[in-house]
């Protein structure tokens, strides 16, 4: 190749801040602008062409089977029993929209919870594993190859046999007359709730903010004049003490609903049953190990000469970790992170197993009952997608803010 | 997530395969020809379930339904041995049917409106009219199922049995906490750990379970029976020679056991002057012809598999279940088949 059949890409001033000069497409298959229009053209078309056979086939198929089609079974009355339900359901008025709105909500109970605990349990094992402590770090060590290494479906199944071998709610194991452990699950007596609280729990809410906003102030104050203003007295004040006086201001309401075995099962307070508790458990312990290996990882993938130069300038190791090594660790822990908590959430699909009625087990009896498979199954992809790209664009927002940490 | 790649797969055969319209050479019938190129009746069956499909020591598939894609075997190809058994479960068995992984769908599925308008399928006949029942433990001291207010009961999702329960519950103003598990051993297993106070399903199913329990006598099956469930077999609509074909498989069976006729004295009728046992032997008219097989298809049907007496003994008899109104409507049961002429 001379010389003079330079890319003409690069042709041109170097340097100018001008756009590149528009360039002509010449009609010959040595043109690399060419080449690529006509792979993208191809490729598109090849795509578009399948997705194109894939629905006319099914559309077809669908009539000649005389199957009925569309989305107007949402609208239907369900009739099917639900368990667990975090709004109001009644199978008689319900619809099958309502249905699956239930199972939504119960894949995002289970995944919010399991995402939190995963990450409290994986970060105190991961942690552990560094540990100088032989037994800690031996045990981190076990529990991390133990869990990720059997399938996820057998643990749920065993999680959820074991519940299963709790005693029947008359011999139930108490913890005085309020927290009862029984094959139904666990019941815990809960507040039983008034005007009064929630005035308390803004109040709470605001001294958050206003703790957040004391905390910022003093650390501007210190670095203008190096003396720190006491920060927990306010802290103390804004979050405990006034809650505490608007509460007492309503008359200080208190009672609990507490659970009371009646007929067959307890009637009152809250339950955590044995299908989410196993699918919980499940999810967390399995998650858990993979979360440990990426925190150690991301720890380990920090120079040690940091954790070196900070003893140096008298940081203790506890200040060291928090202050100097977890903030460069976090840049490599977030984005393998952020994949673990979707697996997590795909996984909570398992839920039909354990009989935990998330989003796949009301989707699967709603195509069943209605027989719109197609429909049902779309909704159910829908769903993850939705619940899948959230949880992606909230690591990805999270990511970015802490690279821009880096100096 | 199992479950779901198995409906996906289901449904992208279902979109890939050729459509379901009647070729013109052969029987008539796509089913009946894609049954003889292939030399084998493909039968979703249940697979779990006692009396109805379960496999026995040997891996053979035992019981009603079973029995019944035998007879669908002999009659099509006149060999009852030549079926693939497809366990399904309740929540893929509709699929499975429609998308053409299954001829034929013989899964103690309930016969009501919205499953023949709704999911392109047909019901061809009721082998077992059953009804929903509920079974608890002894111990629980309950008698009648209007004392189970505020009970937990396990359902499997996906069923009749789920909206049956629903509905009676309702009407009787009582409250219950369903547990809904996919996989009948793991329901079965809730059951009798305790997690559920009453197990629900079809009475024959419960008998079925009972029978096949250690501590059958610490099992208790409730008076009532809050619904009809008329089980049958289920084919895909738009092929109606192989409805009629399933259809009448199940008639010959009902016949040769009005006419006396079973798998061992079937032969010694050979020579028979009754019109309507020659017509059933294939010996006089073109009945199989008519239906796109051989003449001879109720004989392989009885003399393979047997009438409909002999095939309830072999499968429900075995289990203490009573024949009631599944016996012959001369003997003060609903089966009833019109004549073969």
């Amino acid at each position: 190749m001379s010389a003079t059949t330079s890319d003409p890409r690069r042709s041109g001033p170097p340097l100018s801040g001008r756009a590149a000069p528009r360039r002509r497409i010449h009609l010959s298959w040595s043109d690399p602008l060419l080449r690529n229009i006509v792979w993208q053209v191809l490729i598109v078309g090849v795509v578009a062409g399948a997705v194109w056979y894939l629905a006319g086939n099914t559309a077809r198929n669908l009539a000649a089977r005389h199957i009925a089609t569309g989305f107007g079974f949402l609208s239907h009355n369900a009739g099917i029993p639900i368990g667990e339900h975090l709004i109001d359901y009644d199978p008689s008025t319900s619809t099958y929209g309502r249905a699956i709105l239930i199972g939504v909500l119960n894949t995002l109970k289970v995944s919010v919870a399991g995402i939190v605990l995963a990450t409290i349990l994986g970060t105190l094992i991961g942690v552990g594993r560094l540990s100088r402590n032989w037994l800690v770090a031996r045990i981190s060590g076990v529990y991390v190859e133990a869990l990720r290494d059997l399938p996820v479906l057998l643990q749920l199944l065993f999680w959820y046999g074991l519940l299963q071998t709790l005693p029947a709610p008359k011999q139930s194991w108490h913890l005085g007359e309020a927290v009862f452990l029984s094959n139904r699950g666990i019941k815990v007596p809960l507040l039983d709730w008034q005007p009064a609280h929630g005035w308390a729990l803004a109040a709470f809410v605001l001294g958050v903010f206003g703790t957040l906003a004391w905390r910022r102030a003093a650390a501007r104050r210190q670095a203008n004049t190096g003396i720190r203003p006491p920060v927990w007295p306010v802290a103390l004040g804004l979050l405990g003490g006034v809650p505490l006086l608007v509460w007492a201001a309503f008359g200080a309401p208190f009672t609990l609903d507490v659970p009371v075995l009646r007929g067959f099962n307890f009637q009152g307070g809250g339950t955590i049953s044995p299908e989410y508790g196993a699918l919980l458990i499940g999810l967390v312990t399995y998650t858990a190990a993979y979360i440990a290996e990426i925190v150690r990882s991301g720890i380990q993938a920090v120079p040690a000469g940091q954790s070196e130069a900070a003893a140096a300038l008298g940081l203790r190791p506890g200040e060291a970790l928090r202050l100097v090594v977890l903030p460069q660790a976090m840049r490599v822990i977030i984005p393998p992170m952020t994949s673990q908590y979707l697996n997590l959430t795909k996984n909570s699909s398992l839920a039909v197993a354990v009989g935990y009625q998330d989003v796949v087990s009301i989707g699967n009896t709603t195509l069943n009952q209605t027989g719109q498979a197609i429909e049902g199954i779309a909704l159910i992809m829908a769903v993850y997608l939705a619940i899948s790209l959230s949880i992606s664009l909230f690591m990805n927002w999270y990511n970015a803010r802490i690279a821009l940490v880096e100096r | 997530m199992f479950r779901l790649t198995s409906v996906l797969g289901a449904l992208v055969a279902g979109a890939l395969l050729s459509g379901g319209a009647a070729r013109a050479d052969g029987s008539g019938s796509a089913t009946i020809d894609a049954i003889k190129a292939r030399g084998q009746l493909v039968c979703g069956v249940g697979g779990s379930v006692p009396g109805f499909a379960l496999p026995d020591s040997q891996g053979v598939m035992r019981g009603l339904d079973a029995d019944f894609c035998r007879a669908v075997a002999a009659a099509t190809l006149g060999d009852a041995t030549r079926v693939k058994f497809v366990p399904t479960t309740t929540t893929n068995r509709f699929t499975a049917l429609q998308s053409g992984e299954v001829d034929l769908l013989v899964r103690t599925t309930t016969w009501t409106l919205g499953r023949e308008a709704n999911l392109g399928l047909l019901f061809a006949g009721v082998n077992y009219y059953d009804g929903t029942g509920f079974m608890v433990k002894k111990a629980l001291g309950v008698k009648s199922a209007k004392e189970l207010d505020g009970a937990t009961i396990c359902i499997q999702p996906g069923t009749s049995t789920e909206l049956a329960v629903g509905d009676f519950f309702r009407v009787n103003k009582l409250k219950f906490t369903p547990i809904l598990i996919a996989d009948l051993p793991e329901l079965r297993n809730a059951f009798l750990s305790g997690r559920c106070d009453a197990y629900s399903t079809d009475g024959s199913q419960l008998a079925g379970f009972r029978a096949t329990q250690p501590n059958k006598d610490d099992l208790v099956l409730l008076p009532e029976t809050i619904s009809k469930e008329p089980l049958g077999m289920m084919v895909r609509k738009g092929d109606d020679k192989f409805f009629d074909l399933v259809r009448w498989t199940h008639f010959a069976e009902l016949i040769a056991e009005e006419a006396g006729v079973t798998s061992r004295n079937i032969d010694s009728f050979a020579d028979t002057k009754l019109p309507e046992l020659r017509r059933l032997l294939g010996l006089e008219g073109d009945m199989g012809k008519a239906l796109g097989v051989d003449n001879r298809f109720a004989y392989n049907v009885v003399k393979q598999v047997g009438n409909a007496g002999e095939n309830w003994d072999r499968s429900m008899t075995a289990l203490g279940v009573p024949r009631g109104i599944n016996a012959l409507w001369n003997k003060g049961g609903l089966q009833y088949a019109p004549p073969m002429r």
